[in-house]
């Protein structure tokens, strides 16, 4: 059993260091809630809640395109990567061809590769097709990048499955298509989950990407759009902090409901890497 | 019929167990694996690979992005060793990595070695979730909370005159001694949480059998760390150790909006420089040199710290 001052110390040193992940976070979420009058160059406490530094952010900063932009890249990097993993994932897991394992350590450059790395080509080669400035610029290479992580988290995932049950599917005749839609897919919804999220979060947080690709204004994406409004804004803190509330809200509001999923996947996704 | 045979200790060989069944098919190659692949494998190609292999053309070249390159050899690459900024540079990563990696992993070492129970106690998924969170917000937003909190009337040097301190007080961000130092317990911020929760689980997974038998025989606290805990955790400490030196080589975002990487250059890191010479000062040439160093220092040190994990680690 666990001692009472165990326990104690325990939480005690849980509380110290929820607090100091929480205050900067506080700090932005406070400051963002300040009366305009009473705003300063740093954190502040609200004397009354004043939710209009929002609306103001929201209005000057176009927050409501960049948030657009955002989310449609998000979503169409999540979508393509999922299907594209799945593919891939059931290839390297459940085929036998010469091949496979150089081709899946292949795959795995790209956890490991910085976008640092590839960027300055990619640009170049987006360039000479006319795709820079495009929400495709943004599309493909995360994708690309995404699909490191999708097609490892899938493998093992669909590796994992006993091959009692696709036998099973076989022995009724079904296709290589039936079992991986129709069996594999549906069973591996938890994991597929906790890949769209970690895809989402990382596409949603991008931030060199579009700085490099993207100058249309109307395209830029959340991230690159609130570092434009800080250097336009840098002595009032309370509208800055509201707009990097308005960035930061969607995947904290995600990791509020499905923290489990992140977590586990942020954690495990390297290992092997 | 395939249910009876004996069922295969790897997975490698799938065909053994439908021989029979469909002996026509499965015992061929299956070639339906490589179209399975191919779209993941084609975008892979086409957006990751190719330009990787591009990038390192290029840094054999002199070019300023727009006219004719010229050949130049390893010149770009013995610049960095020579140009004494861009030596900086990476100087500052190794700096980071002391922020980044080591304190976050030696502090949540000594944090988990006294909450070795944590994993059990009541509430502890939400204090998971908080302490992890700083791990899933954008690192702009990072950056613009952190700059109130350095400025010079912010937090920081308000909490300093609280106390009496004044004339320690500064502009952390903006004082050469102190900007890479201060955008390093960003990073020690940033990664404490992701040492703690994984030290907490990995502590969670220890038999309980290891520390009553070391209380058994009159361990204290610190040879229990040594013969229990420390050892336990070298899986999540190789871990820890992958995901936050990649985490300070790769810092871009941050050095990008709360420094630029000033004052003068002082917390410029190989990502900004790479940034800044391919797409601000005409240096692409440079730049993706810079790049392929940073490269293949990741993979180099990343290769290492696998070394560093248990053979008998899950795989």
């Amino acid at each position: 059993m666990i001692s009472r001052r165990e326990r104690a110390l325990n939480y005690a040193v849980l509380t110290v260091f929820a607090a100091l992940a929480l205050v900067p976070l506080v700090g932005v979420v406070a400051s963002s809630l300040t009366p305009r009058a009473q705003s300063s160059p740093t954190f502040t406490w609200p004397d009354h809640l004043d939710w209009s530094n929002f609306s103001t952010a929201w209005a000057q900063g176009h927050f409501a395109t960049y948030l657009r932009s955002s989310l449609f890249v998000a979503v169409s990097v999540v979508l393509i990567t999922g299907v594209l993993a799945i593919l891939a994932g059931y290839s390297f897991a459940r085929f036998d061809y010469p091949g496979r394992s150089l081709l899946f350590y292949v795959t795995l450059v790209g956890l490991m590769v910085p976008p640092e790395a590839f960027v300055i080509p990619l640009y170049f080669n987006l360039r000479d097709v006319g795709l820079t400035d495009s929400y495709w610029s943004l599309i493909l290479p995360q994708t690309a990048q995404s699909l490191a992580f999708g097609v490892f988290w899938m493998r093992n995932f669909f590796r994992s499955v006993p091959s009692a049950v696709i036998e099973a599917a076989r022995l009724d005749g079904a296709s290589d298509r039936r079992v991986l839609w129709q069996i594999l897919v549906p069973i591996s919804r938890p994991a597929l989950l906790t890949m769209a999220m970690l895809v989402f979060m990382w596409t949603w947080n991008e931030f060199l990407l579009p700085l490099v690709m993207i100058t249309d204004e109307a395209k830029r994406t959340a991230p690159l759009g609130l570092a434009f409004f800080q250097s336009a804004h840098t002595t009032q803190y309370s509208l800055l902090a509201a707009a990097s509330v308005i960035v930061a809200l969607p995947v904290v509001v995600l990791y509020v409901f499905l923290q489990r999923h992140f977590i586990t996947g942020m954690l495990s996704g390297a290992v092997k890497g | 019929m395939a249910a009876t045979a004996p069922r295969p200790t790897t997975r490698k060989r799938p065909a053994d167990v439908s021989h029979r069944r469909a002996a026509g098919r499965r015992d061929r190659v299956q070639w339906k694996g490589y179209l399975y692949a191919l779209p993941a494998l084609t975008v892979l190609t086409v957006f990751l690979l190719v330009p990787l292999g591009q990038l390192v053309r290029i840094s054999l070249y002199h070019w300023d992005g727009l006219s004719a390159s010229t050949w130049a050899g390893l010149a770009n690459y013995t610049e960095i060793a020579r140009d004494p900024q861009l030596r900086a540079s990476f100087g500052h990563s190794f700096v980071l990595i002391f922020f980044f990696a080591l304190v976050p992993i030696a502090l949540a070492l000594v944090l988990a070695a006294v909450t070795t129970r944590a994993a059990r106690l009541r509430g502890v998924s939400v204090f998971r979730a908080v302490i992890f969170l700083p791990q899933v917000v954008a690192m702009v937003v990072t950056a613009t909370a952190w700059t109130a909190v350095y400025a010079p009337e912010g937090v920081l040097n308000q909490a300093l005159n609280a106390i009496g301190l004044e004339s320690v007080g500064r502009s952390w961000l903006g004082d050469f001694g102190t900007a890479l130092p201060a955008v390093g317990l960003i990073g020690t911020w940033l990664e404490i949480g992701l040492c703690l929760v994984l030290f907490i689980a990995g502590i969670g997974q220890i038999p309980r059998e290891l520390y009553e038998a070391a209380k058994v025989d009159g361990a204290g606290a610190v040879r229990e760390f040594f013969a229990v805990t420390l050892p336990g955790l070298r899986g999540q400490i190789t871990v820890a150790l992958t995901l936050t030196v990649i985490a300070a080589l790769r810092t871009f975002d941050l050095v990008y909006v709360a420094t630029h990487g000033g004052p003068g250059n002082a917390t410029s890191l190989p990502a900004f420089e790479v940034y800044n010479r391919a797409f601000n000062t005409g240096q692409v040439g440079s730049a993706c040199a810079i790049a392929v160093v940073l490269t293949g220092v990741i993979l180099l040190l990343t290769f290492l710290i696998t070394k560093l994990q248990p053979e008998d680690d899950e795989s």
